[in-house]
């Protein structure tokens, strides 16, 4: 079973790369994406899901990762034939491929739990997703493309450094040399110091890169704004999520050692930052989608943020990381939709979206208050419960930081999604109107409303799902 | 086992400093295929005894790292006029001088790091550390697009040493997965590098700046 999670999706992607025909193509990557949803739906429903000696392991945090980026699949399974059929002249076999490829290798990092394998995966997304941001194939994308390329390699290098530091600080207290995270938590309380601390800096950075926490951020915007908005929601709403379960794996690992406090002022450190970098950049940013990159720069510094706090933060974070992932789906595709009708997505052109696309200016709007955390939606029921974890364990610097900066981004977000739907259509940006499809708006819709359940109720074996994953981080 | 590994680890130094030292692109990429080689060979023997994993993964080492890799490179500069960096954000000695600095910090530190009993007093750890520096020196200071390549090249390839520290730990399946993805990777690369001088009919980087704040 854990195998397969891995297999089909790349089973798929063969099968993509073999459809001769640009217009049947796309079609195949929906019956994909589906396909690999019936089967996630399978494994989070058996107990206990293992393959290749316990290499491969559906732990908690991974089952909330799987389980929601396989409806984030879907939904883009969804949305790719009516996007590429507004783009024909493309030839789409390589950017098919690599969707569903995608798939395959993101299911492989939540599973695995060998740091050498979950590397080679984390590697193997930076590499599938590299011609996914290239599909426009100008100057531009490929700019934004060879920065990803380089930036996200580095990243992830830093990374195998780091996961070899660790397998160090195992080995040199005579401890068999072992690189499975189940050895490495267990080895973990007699680990060298010196060689734990190197090394959760180096991974902390490395996979930090690839999450995209600033200052390693500056990928994010060039890619997310040149990439189009199906990639821009495989990466922010996926892949930035992987590398945060990567970072996960490792605090685990320091927290069984008992240094957890070590680990946690970086990340609050990190975090504070993140969302300060997004908050500036934010505000009259033009472009509004590098304005949705700096909104994921802002989450994944929430995520690294409540990690930090700690407590009951933990399992606020859970809940966000799963939140965060729905609602990118909305903003990105949304923004596709209007960049697509306006054939530009800078708002000195992009004005009155409401009345030429009214569905997913309405979307672009409600995602926009769901990911700022306001009130019913999901985000702001777990960025609420950071902030209380955050007062009520003392940390009122970090509370106030954190209140402030959500008010930042909120305000400077505001200003540029306000123009884009409302504000007074410009006359001088006149094309040739597109319809709004069911296919590009239904995905969107599907995802708005999870992301509203989500702030008004959890299910119960969601809650328990998540109670448990963040019990796993918490260390014996 | 250090005395064979250890002459060949400085080597590995030396090609670090003529990489960073030289302005030509051939002798560049050269520099890290003869890289390639040496580590092949400071694999087989780094892992003690002769099985067939350990001279698959020297093997694979050897080819992809000295012949594969570097082909690709020498593919990518064939359209190139200029067969040199010209102007680096730095210049050649300081960039020398700093990885000279960093090779002497990287023992220094290695002697204050806790080492396993058969790690103590070999080059191994401060050759790792030294290499990944001088990788980072080329990626940040080269506006080549192949140069910041090879740089990530030798910094893979400083991270490759530190493995070889743990050379049980690493299963075989995932070091060929590791060699795997820098194969790939490189791949892609070349194909950008490409792409880059089709579009700017140059392979310089600092064309790529359209896009900021």
């Amino acid at each position: 079973m854990a195998v397969l999670l891995v297999l089909a999706p790349i089973l798929c992607s063969a099968v993509a790369f073999a459809t001769p025909s640009n217009r049947t193509r796309p079609s195949v990557v929906t019956v994909g994406s589906l396909v690999q949803l019936v089967l996630v739906a399978f494994a989070l429903t058996r107990p206990h899901v293992e393959g290749l000696n316990g290499w491969l392991l559906l732990d908690p945090v991974g089952r909330i990762v799987l389980g929601f980026t396989a409806l984030l699949f879907a939904a883009a399974g969804l949305y790719v034939p009516g996007y590429l059929a507004q783009r024909s002249e493309r030839p789409n076999r390589i950017f098919c491929t690599c969707v569903l490829a995608f798939m395959g290798v993101l299911a492989l990092i939540t599973e695995a739990h060998h740091l050498g394998l979950m590397w080679v995966a984390m590697e193997a997304s930076t590499l599938t997703a590299a011609p996914l941001l290239y599909f426009n194939r100008n100057a531009r994308s490929l700019e934004a493309t060879w920065k990803y390329l380089l930036l996200g390699s580095v990243g992830i290098a830093l990374a195998l450094l780091g996961s070899f530091f660790l397998g160090y600080a195992a080995f040199y207290t005579g401890g068999e040399p072992s690189l499975l995270l189940a050895d490495l938590v267990q080895n973990a309380p007699n680990m060298s110091r010196s060689w734990l601390h190197a090394a959760f800096m180096v991974l902390l950075v490395g996979y930090g890169t690839k999450m995209g926490l600033a200052p390693m951020h500056t990928w994010k915007p060039d890619a997310y704004g040149e990439a189009p908005g199906l990639a821009g929601t495989l990466l922010a709403g996926a892949l930035t999520s992987g590398a945060f379960v990567a970072i996960l794996r490792v605090y685990r690992i320091c927290a069984a050692a008992g240094e957890a406090d070590f680990a946690r002022k970086p990340m609050i450190a990190l975090g504070l930052f993140s969302m300060l970098v997004a908050g500036v950049f934010m505000a009259r940013q033009k472009d509004f989608k590098r304005m949705l990159a700096y909104s994921s720069v802002e989450h994944m510094g929430i995520l690294i943020l409540g990690i930090g706090i700690g407590g009951s933060a933990v399992f606020g974070t859970m809940l966000h990381m799963l939140n965060n992932g729905l609602t990118k789906g909305v903003l990105f595709l949304s923004a596709a939709n209007i960049h697509r009708a306006f054939g530009s997505k800078s708002t000195d052109d992009v004005r009155g979206a409401i009345r030429r696309v009214p569905i997913s200016a309405a979307l672009f709007l409600a995602g926009f208050f769901a990911v700022t955390g306001s009130p019913p939606f999901g985000p702001f029921l777990s960025e609420f419960t950071i902030l209380n974890a955050a007062v009520s364990s003392g940390q009122f610097v970090v509370a106030g930081s954190f209140l402030v900066m959500l008010v930042i981004v909120f305000m400077g977000m505001g200003s540029t999604v306000l123009l884009v739907v409302q504000g007074e259509a410009s006359s001088s940006t006149i094309q040739p109107l597109e319809r709004e499809r069911v296919l590009t708006v239904a995905p969107g819709i599907f995802l708005i409303a999870l992301v509203l359940l989500l702030g008004i109720y959890i299910p119960e074996p969601l809650d328990a799902l998540l109670r448990s994953a963040a019990a796993s981080l918490e260390g014996p | 086992m250090a005395e064979i590994v250890d002459p060949l680890l400085v080597v590995v130094l030396l090609i670090n400093f003529f990489v960073l030292g030289t302005s030509r692109m051939h002798s560049i990429v050269n520099g890290s295929a003869a890289q390639g080689v040496v580590l092949g060979a400071i694999a087989l023997f780094a892992h003690g005894k002769f099985g067939v994993a350990s001279l698959i993964i020297a093997g694979g080492a050897v080819v992809l790292k000295g012949v594969i890799i570097p082909s690709m490179l020498f593919r990518a500069l064939r359209d190139v006029v200029i067969r040199r960096e010209v102007e680096p954000l730095i210049g050649f000695v300081p960039s020398l001088l700093t990885g000279a600095f960093g090779t002497a910090l990287a023992i220094l530190f290695a002697h204050t790091l806790p080492l396993a009993p058969e790690h103590v007093g070999t080059l191994l750890v401060p050759t790792a550390l030294s290499t990944v520096l001088a990788g980072f020196i080329l990626l940040t200071t080269r506006k080549k697009a192949i140069t910041q390549v090879v740089g990530y090249l030798i910094l893979e390839n400083g991270i490759f040493v530190m493995g070889l520290t743990l050379v049980d730990a690493m299963p075989f399946l995932v070091e060929m997965g590791v060699l795997l993805d820098l194969l790939v990777g490189i791949f892609i690369m070349g194909i950008m590098i490409n792409h880059i001088q089709r579009e700017f009919a140059s392979q310089d980087t600092t064309h790529l700046t359209q896009l900021k704040e």
